[in-house]
């Protein structure tokens, strides 16, 4: 009996001890990338474009480009993603059908970034003659994040409780007025969810943009969708890697990752707060 | 209508599969099937070019294997503390701290594999280079976890609350019954998610890039560089001139990487329907 105690006890301190490995790891992590990065920025760091070849100044085209892109990509994804979802979980009959289109965005969830890269440079920026620019990178990063969206708006839908469609229809209302005026409303908050860490996602990948829309550096503004952007992940990358005085601009590195960091972590927080807010709020 | 925009993730799977192959064929006019797959030199830029991918595929599969070493423990581990062990309040800040660790974004990892843990490595075991297997393995691993944690978890708390009751009453301990019930009840779920952690593993481009160290050979100890597929074709497609051989030749390795993982993923999806558990009912 002793033996089979002191075995649950090795067992239990095994698993306690990789939990807390991992958690402390992450938060070991975003601490010294903290306090290296936080000397970088101040406000001309964010408000000013890199100068005398990216040695000095700021990341605000960067910036600005991944706003952009991420923008973009949300445009696109978000009404397939939300439609697709409506057709999964509420029109979809179970059958081969369903089971496909599962599949489907299983397999698409599963697709390589730098794979979603070389498919945005052979459809839009050679086929469709876009070049590289904001419409090519904002479309690839929209099919990126559809899986997301598609998925977590599903499940969504799937929380409504069914008892709301039937008093609905029950007073007479159409399939799609329910849909529209009883479904989508109460599963609007998940569906945000979705989005958002859709959002953070296409923020911070790197991959898909590298041969669809980022540009190593640019002096001008993007003025319409057909322009190369900066983007802050691929401006990571140039400068930890292609510059030619890496050691002397680590700070600046720091403080861009330190930015995105904060960008995509503080996007996902915001997704992670209205889920736990839901699900204390809404008990069906 | 709603049907027609829910066929658009077939749709584009469809055009990934299209315009991979349209850029990627062409280079089977060059080279055979079974030179560019098996073939041991890739020399991509030199006179005459040789466009063998297998010392690319190693490498790839390489820091997949010692990233899933390190990655399935910590991951499936984790998943039964948070699951079966863990106070409610240590619960509530585990797991959203291993989400953050899935939203961080992979080049800022790379980045930390570069300037952290490659000078380390170096120092410690008196490498030539501390970009290698070993640290690319690390990195990768912290990016495959939150994949296999997650998932494992959904599968843990899908054992029916009866299983555990029984194994109670029969005297069992704790770690007896998360050992010979609910384990092996949710192993189905636990080999999807290692699946999947392997195929994000594989995948995974800026992470290689940065601290894999990019040589293009077939690696002969943990400590030398590798150039894994996805390395490879970020490296060199923006010097590739526009439908060379070169050029093809990148595309028909991303046509080996889309293919691999879709064999990865699908693998997991026929798993995870075959062995499901449809209530208690079932075992």
């Amino acid at each position: 009996m002793r033996w089979r105690y002191f075995k649950q006890k090795v067992f239990f301190l095994t698993i306690r001890v990789s939990a807390i490995f991992l958690a402390a790891s992450i938060a070991l992590f975003l601490v010294y990338l903290f306090v290296n990065g936080i000397g970088a920025i101040n406000w001309e760091f964010l408000t000013q474009p890199p100068r005398d070849s990216m040695t000095k100044g700021g990341i605000m085209p960067a910036l600005l480009g991944t706003f952009y892109l991420t923008a973009g990509a949300i445009i696109i994804a978000l009404p397939l993603g939300v439609a697709s979802a409506i057709y999964l979980s509420e029109y979809a009959k179970q059958g081969a059908t369903v089971r496909i289109i599962r599949i489907g965005v299983n397999c698409l969830a599963g697709v390589p970034s730098i794979v979603f890269g070389l498919f945005g440079l052979g459809l839009f920026v050679v086929f469709l003659h876009f070049g590289s620019c904001i419409l090519s990178g904002a479309l690839t990063l929209g099919f990126l994040i559809l899986p997301t969206i598609i998925g977590a708006s599903e499940e969504a839908l799937k929380a409504v409780p069914q008892t709301f469609r039937e008093a609905s229809l029950g007073l007479g209302v159409s399939k799609w007025q329910t849909i529209l005026r009883i479904v989508l409303p109460n599963a609007l908050p998940g569906i945000l969810t979705g989005s958002i860490l859709g959002i953070g996602r296409a923020a911070g990948e790197t991959a898909p943009i590298m041969f669809t829309a980022a540009a190593f550096f640019t002096a001008k503004l993007p003025t319409s969708i057909f322009d190369e952007v900066m983007a802050l992940p691929y401006h990571v990358y140039v400068l930890a890697t292609a510059g030619t005085h890496i050691e002397e601009t680590r700070h600046l590195q720091y403080g861009t990752i330190l930015v995105l960091v904060a960008l995509v972590l503080g996007i996902d927080l915001i997704a992670i707060v209205i889920r736990s807010y839901i699900r204390k709020k809404k008990r069906w | 209508m709603f049907l027609f925009i829910a066929l658009v993730s077939i749709f584009v799977l469809g055009l990934i599969v299209v315009f991979l192959f349209m850029e990627g064929l062409p280079i089977f006019k060059v080279i055979s099937l079974g030179h560019f797959l098996f073939g041991l030199e890739w020399y991509p830029t030199y006179e005459p070019p040789s466009f063998g991918i297998w010392p690319l595929i190693v490498g790839s599969f390489a820091v997949t294997f010692f990233a899933s070493i390190i990655a399935i423990p910590l991951g499936v581990l984790s998943a039964i503390y948070i699951a079966e062990v863990a106070p409610p309040l240590i619960k509530e800040i585990f797991k959203p701290v291993i989400e953050l660790l899935a939203g961080l974004p992979s080049v800022v990892l790379g980045f930390f594999g570069m300037a952290v843990l490659a000078p380390w490595l170096q120092e410690t075991f008196d490498l030539p280079t501390g970009l290698n297997i070993v640290n690319a393995s690390i990195v990768l691993a912290f990016m495959a976890v939150p994949t296999i944690s997650s998932i494992s978890e959904d599968a843990l708390y899908a054992v029916p609350q009866e299983f555990k009751e029984a194994s109670y009453a029969l005297g069992a301990t704790r770690f007896e019954t998360i050992a010979k019930v609910i384990v092996p009840a949710a192993l189905s779920g636990i080999s999807t998610a290692v699946i999947l952690g392997m195929a994000r593993a594989i995948g995974e481009t800026m992470v290689v890039l940065m601290v894999a160290g990019g040589a293009a050979a077939v690696p002969e100890s943990i400590f030398d560089s590798v150039r894994p597929m996805p390395a490879s074709i970020a490296a060199e497609m923006g010097e590739a001139p526009f439908r060379s051989d070169h050029y093809y030749a990148l595309f028909a390795t991303g046509i080996v990487l889309f293919i691999l993982t879709l064999a990865f993923n699908l693998f997991a999806d026929y798993i995870s329907h075959k062995f499901k558990e449809v209530g208690s009912a079932t075992l």
